[in-house]
C-alpha cells in the first residue's frame, strides 16, 4: 500500500485536515510509518487531481481547521476496491533475508550456514526485543496489533531460515543412480 | 559468582569404533544463578543430551561439568539422586506426573522424598502450585486437569523446594499455542520469583526469546549465541 490509500480509509470516517491525517495515520500504524504533513499535503493534491477527494469547505479555512478534505464517490469506489484487493505473489516478494541466503548459497554449505546462524541470532535478538516490549501494556489496539505483526514475522523469517540450513542436511532428492 | 551450571569442554559419544555417534563435540557453558537460557538447534544436534548431562542423568565422555559448585564427576550414584532430589528440576514434553497421585501429591512427592513431613510439604506444595496459577481442586488427579493445567503442575513439582536450576526439555511440545505461552510465561518468571536458574530446550523461537541468553547448537558444538539480557532490563 502507499500513503494514497491509507489517506482514503481514513478519510472514510468524515473530512479531515492534512495534520489530522498525519497524525491518525501515525496512530493507526502503530509509529511504524512517520509522515511528515508535507507528504500529506501532496498526496491530497494528487488525489484532488484525480477526482478522489474534494475540499470539504473550498472557502473555509479561518474557523482554524485548515482545509478539510472529504472522499467523493469515485475516492469512495477506489478505497472498496483496496479493500477487496488480495495481495498477489507475482512478481515474488524481494526480500532482503531471502535474496541473502539465496546469493550465499551459491558461496557453499558453508558459507550459506555462516550467514543463517548469523542472521538467526540476530533475528532472535530482535525477537526478544519484542518480546520485552510486548511485556508493557499496549497504548491501543493497533499498536498491540503492530507488535503481534512484528513478533509473528520475526518467528516466521526464523522458521524459514530452519528450513534452509535442513535443506542442506536433507539428501538431495530425486537424483538417479 | 559460582555459576549455577558449568560445562567445560564436554564431550558426548554413544556408541563405539564404526557405530560411534558424537552427541556434543566440546561444548563449554556457563549459567548464571537466576539465569534463563534457551538452547536452539535442528533435531539431532545435541540439545537434549546436553540437558540430560546437567542433570546428572548421562555422564560425560570427556570435559567435566558442575552445578551449583559441585563437580558431578566427584558424585556417586547417590550424590548425583541427592543432587536431582534437592538442586535440580527436570520437565519435559511428556508430562510424566504419577496418574494414582492426586495434583498435590505429585507436588508434594520430591518434598517427602527428602524426608520432609506431610504437614510441611502440603502448604509449600500449595504455594508451588499457586506460582503457577493453580489454588483450585488440586486433590483431582492429573487426568482432570488439561494439557497446559498439567504442565503447570509438573513445573511446580520440578521447582518445589527451592530447587536452583530448573532444566525444561520441550515442555511445550504437547500444548496449544496459547498453552505454550502460558507456560513459558510462568517459566520466565521464575528466575525474578524465585531465582531459579533455567535452562530450556525448545525449537520454538516463540518460546525461545522469553530467554535472557538463547545459545544456538548445531552438530554437538555451540555455534552462536544471542547477547546476554541483564536481569534489570528483563
Amino acid at each position: 500500500m502507499s500513503v494514497r490509500e491509507g489517506l482514503l480509509a481514513l478519510l472514510a470516517d468524515g473530512p479531515r485536515n492534512g495534520h489530522q491525517l498525519k497524525v491518525e495515520f501515525e496512530a493507526v500504524t502503530g509509529g511504524v510509518w512517520p509522515l511528515n504533513v508535507g507528504q500529506v499535503y501532496t498526496t491530497l493534491d494528487r488525489l484532488a487531481r484525480d477526482g478522489l477527494v474534494t475540499r470539504a469547505r473550498p472557502d473555509g479555512d479561518d474557523d482554524g481547521t485548515g482545509k478539510l478534505y472529504q472522499l467523493t464517490a469515485a475516492g469512495r469506489e477506489e478505497l472498496a476496491g483496496w479493500w477487496q484487493l488480495v495481495p498477489a505473489e507475482d512478481p515474488p516478494p524481494r526480500d532482503e533475508l531471502m535474496l541473502k541466503v539465496l546469493f550465499a548459497t551459491t558461496l557453499g554449505p558453508t558459507h550459506a550456514l555462516n550467514v543463517i546462524t548469523e542472521q538467526r541470532t540476530a533475528l532472535l535478538a530482535l525477537l526478544q526485543g519484542h518480546r520485552r516490549a510486548s511485556r508493557a501494556p499496549a497504548d491501543d489496539v493497533t499498536s498491540a496489533m503492530v507488535r503481534d505483526a512484528l513478533v509473528v514475522r520475526a518467528e516466521a523469517d526464523l522458521r524459514w531460515l530452519d528450513l534452509c540450513e535442513a535443506r542442506f542436511h536433507a539428501p538431495p532428492k530425486g537424483r538417479s543412480r | 559468582m559460582t555459576a549455577m551450571l558449568e560445562f567445560d569442554d564436554v564431550v558426548k559419544s554413544f556408541g563405539s569404533g564404526a557405530t560411534e555417534v558424537r552427541a556434543l563435540r566440546g561444548v563449554t557453558l556457563s549459567v548464571a544463578p537466576g539465569e534463563f537460557v534457551a538452547v536452539m538447534g535442528p533435531s539431532g544436534c545435541g540439545k537434549s543430551t546436553l540437558l540430560h548431562l546437567a542433570g546428572a542423568l548421562e555422564t560425560p565422555s570427556a570435559g567435566a561439568i558442575s552445578v551449583g559448585g559441585k563437580a558431578l564427576a566427584r558424585l556417586d550414584a547417590a550424590g548425583r539422586s541427592e543432587l536431582r532430589r534437592r538442586d535440580v528440576g527436570f520437565v519435559f514434553q511428556r508430562l510424566n506426573l504419577i496418574p494414582a497421585l492426586t495434583a498435590i501429591e505429585n507436588v508434594m512427592l520430591p518434598l517427602e522424598l527428602t524426608g520432609e513431613p506431610g504437614r510441611t510439604a502440603r502448604p509449600r506444595a500449595i504455594e508451588a502450585l499457586e506460582a503457577m496459577g493453580l489454588n483450585e481442586q488440586l486433590d483431582r488427579y492429573p487426568d482432570d486437569f488439561s494439557g497446559g493445567q498439567q504442565q503447570r503442575i509438573a513445573i511446580a513439582r520440578a521447582v518445589v523446594g527451592e530447587r536452583r536450576l530448573l532444566l525444561a526439555d520441550e515442555p511445550t511440545g504437547s500444548l496449544d499455542t496459547a498453552s505454550g505461552d502460558e507456560v513459558i510465561e510462568l517459566i520466565a518468571a521464575l528466575p525474578e520469583r524465585h531465582g531459579t536458574a533455567v535452562v530450556l530446550v525448545t525449537h520454538e523461537p516463540r518460546f525461545a526469546s522469553w530467554a535472557d541468553r538463547v545459545i544456538f547448537l548445531r552438530d554437538g558444538r555451540i555455534v552462536d549465541e544471542t547477547p546476554a539480557i541483564a536481569a534489570a532490563s528483563r
